[in-house]
């Protein structure tokens, strides 16, 4: 999948992917794609419910050997 | 743009771990564009405290209880498990090694992510405590209406 950024949240734990992303997602622009690598196992569900709570799209997620490959495109701005 | 929902936290407990749950919580709520604000209390004030005695407290019975209360962030015994601080140590070490931020670097995302943090008038009374007593991170120094007012709009209010 193409990504516009990538961010790196290798071996991070709860809830560094998730603030990461959210720091991230602020310097994009509405419709641009995220990549977010991470290791954390609570990652699937974790990113899942924040794009409900916050209303971004979650394009999908890559599993490969307890690592993950996170795609979420950018839907909503904020302050 | 609609008014943000609310969550708050009043931090109680000055454990390293419980002081974990709440920042991780926090941090996390203010990620999902929620308006979070910590209220900080009793033992949770160590966390906001400058890492020094109290020498300078007006009473007698506040210097003598801030030679074993002492502040700091990073000065956060374990709520189980101290032993004298080779338990916490531990901790330290394992969540080193797992790349956990320590709650000094939680304090300035916290604070990155508009985290409001509120230091407990009355505790700080009782402590003998000042402002200059406590970090910059701190926004306000308030009281329990402050802390309510907010928490009756909050969908999420937590008591840690």
């Amino acid at each position: 999948m193409k990504a516009d950024r990538q961010l790196d949240c290798y071996g991070l734990l709860c809830p560094m992917p998730i603030v990461k992303t959210a720091m991230e997602l602020k310097n994009m622009k509405i419709g641009e794609v995220l990549e977010v690598f991470s290791t954390d196992m609570g990652i699937k569900s974790d990113m899942s419910s924040w794009c409900k709570s916050t209303g971004n799209e979650l394009l999908g997620i890559e599993e490969a050997e307890g690592e993950y490959k996170v795609y979420v495109r950018k839907k909503v701005a904020y302050d | 743009m609609a008014e943000k929902e609310k969550a708050t936290i009043v931090v109680f407990s000055g454990d390293l771990d419980k002081v974990y749950a709440a920042f991780i919580i926090a941090t996390t709520a203010a990620s999902m564009h929620k308006d979070v604000s910590m209220y900080f209390t009793f033992w949770g004030l160590n966390v906001l405290r400058k890492k020094k005695f109290l020498f300078g407290a007006p009473r007698f019975k506040q210097k003598i209880f801030s030679l074993m209360n002492r502040g700091g962030a990073e000065n956060l015994p374990l709520s189980k498990f101290h032993f004298l601080g080779i338990g916490t140590l531990f901790m330290k070490l394992l969540m080193k090694q797992y790349k956990v931020y320590r709650i000094s670097e939680m304090i300035k995302i916290a604070k990155d992510m508009n985290v409001k943090m509120i230091a407990c008038t009355t505790t700080i009374g009782v402590m003998g405590l000042s402002k200059e007593d406590f970090i910059p991170e701190v926004d306000e120094l308030a009281g329990a209406s402050t802390y309510l007012s907010r928490a009756f709009d909050g969908k999420v209010n937590l008591f840690i």
